[in-house]
């Protein structure tokens, strides 16, 4: 533990050297409403800390939930169907990739007409952008079973099933949890951009709320909420990984 | 009856334009010890690995223990190059996989079997490490042990040694035959390396030429055990000439 804070110590002066020409430059400039202060976004986060954090978090929480959920689901899916037929590579990996051109931000509104102001025209934006890395690097982890390892086993007299269970699964573990750690922040953002186009509550409404209201720290403060939900999320996977992983790529 | 007998087997690469197995026929009798030499590339491997069933003749039928082998399973051990241990399992679990995949013991037997085997590879204490925690020559053993545990009587095994280090080589060439004396499997042993054919085998099996039409078989005039002296032997000298002259034509052409 003691090395890791240590490995971390220059970006945390860094950190905090930018936090200090922020702060210093902010007061220069004196314009909250544009550009507050680090302190007073802070401030702004106690302040509303109820709302925040029994309204607008759990509501964007909820949709982050929903939304890799799914993306978990369709990814998967998707990721283990192109491995086990060529067919399937050849027909779905092009439309997966070139479902990624889609500028989703722009086309954001139009599932907010499509879906109304509920909750799914937000799954749905972070459906869009989350599926797609988790879907590829799956893909890529159970391609990485090594064809040598199958044929061995095929030579015990293995069948699809053993050989999924026994090598692809194990191969893609690692692969699986970069994506998660990848898909969390992905998904928060395509909540928070959902909720920003149009929304009843949640951190990314309540964001564009206070933009309307000229209040530059309540639009920071739930972004700043958000962040270190993020990272809270991803540093539990990280986590998790380290007991279940207990290697990684090398054979 | 013989273990393994080729019956004018043939195998063609699809990317291939000529049979790189042409009705090759041979027999491989019970508790033989036979090295297959010849040159990279010759084929040799080819053999194995219609042998253990990845890859299918294009003409004639091989038999294990008298039966074709399409329909039989485990039936062979194929141990190839590298030794594949499963860098996710411990090495008692990777002991266990053939055992896993094969369904017909219980726990508690492949329990005692991969202990068993760990004790007569020398790895007694290794059940719970890593296979990352091994040695090259442990690994090799680690992963000859799951060979055996196959089950099966007829063992191929496909230059399991040329990744080590010259010494470490050595002696595991020893430590084989010390376990082919004890179990008295039917060892088929691919390998480039004349000296390795020589010490190992009651007969050395030579590719002279490719497409494999015959393989040659010329016996070994040495009895079991030996150690490494044997190789120092005038006829053994002669022989081990006579070879590297056979395999040499075809690295010329």
């Amino acid at each position: 533990m003691k090395r890791a804070n240590r490995g971390n110590l220059p970006a945390m002066i860094l950190l905090f050297l930018l936090l200090m020409l922020w702060q210093l430059g902010a007061m220069r400039l004196n314009a909250a409403y544009i550009l507050p202060t680090p302190l007073q976004i802070l401030e702004k986060l106690w302040e509303l800390r109820g709302p925040l954090m029994t309204v607008h978090l759990p509501a964007t929480m909820g949709v982050t939930a929903l939304g890799l959920a799914i993306s978990l689901v369709l990814g998967l899916g998707l990721a283990v169907l192109m491995d086990a037929s060529p067919l399937c590579r050849k027909a779905l990996y092009p439309l997966v990739v070139a479902s990624q051109t889609i500028p989703t931000t722009a086309i954001a509104p139009l599932f907010v007409l499509w879906f109304g102001y509920g909750v799914w025209s937000k799954v749905l934006v972070a459906v869009l952008i989350t599926f797609f890395p988790i879907t590829i690097t799956v893909y890529d982890g159970l391609q990485s079973a090594r064809v040598e390892m199958m044929e061995l086993l095929q030579t015990y007299g293995a069948g699809k099933r053993d050989i999924f269970l026994k090598i692809k699964v194990p191969c893609t573990l690692p692969y699986f949890f970069s994506a998660i750690k990848m898909a969390i922040p992905m998904s928060i953002i395509g909540a928070a951009i959902g909720e920003w186009l149009g929304a009843q509550s949640g951190l990314g409404y309540f964001s564009r709320r206070m933009m309307t209201q000229l209040d530059g720290a309540g639009v920071f403060a739930p972004i700043v909420l958000l962040s270190i939900v993020a990272m809270l999320a991803v540093g539990l996977i990280a986590l998790l990984e380290k007991a279940v992983v207990r290697w990684r790529g090398e054979f | 009856m013989s273990v393994l007998s080729f019956d004018h087997v043939s195998y063609q690469y699809p990317s291939e334009d000529f049979d790189i197995i042409d009705e090759l026929s041979f027999d491989v009798e019970p508790g033989s010890f036979h090295c297959i030499l010849g040159v990279s590339g010759c084929g040799k491997s080819t053999i194995f690995r219609m042998t253990n069933g990845l890859l299918q003749p294009k003409k004639g039928t091989i038999y294990v223990n008298g039966q074709p082998i399409s329909g039989q399973k485990q039936y062979c051990g194929y141990m190839p190059q590298k030794d594949l241990l499963f860098p996710w399992r411990s090495v008692g679990e990777n002991l266990a996989l053939p055992m896993e995949i094969s369904r017909k013991l219980s726990r508690k037997e492949q329990s005692e079997r991969i202990d068993q085997a760990l004790n007569e590879v020398g790895l007694a204490g290794c059940r719970d490490k890593r296979p990352d925690e091994l040695s090259g020559g442990m690994r090799q053993r680690a992963a000859f042990a799951r060979t055996m545990l196959t089950g099966s009587d007829l063992l191929l095994l496909d230059e399991p040694f040329s990744a080590l280090d010259f010494l470490t080589r050595i002696s595991m060439q020893e430590w084989l035959l010390d376990q082919w004396q004890k179990h008295r499997h039917t060892i088929l042993f691919i390998t480039h390396d004349v000296e390795e054919a020589l010490f190992l085998s009651s007969s050395v099996l030579v590719v002279e030429e490719t497409p494999i039409r015959a393989l040659k078989e010329i016996p070994v005039p040495l009895t079991y055990p030996r150690d490494r002296s044997v190789l120092a032997k005038p006829e053994i000298v002669s022989l081990r000439e006579e070879l590297i002259g056979m395999l040499r034509k075809q690295v010329v052409e």
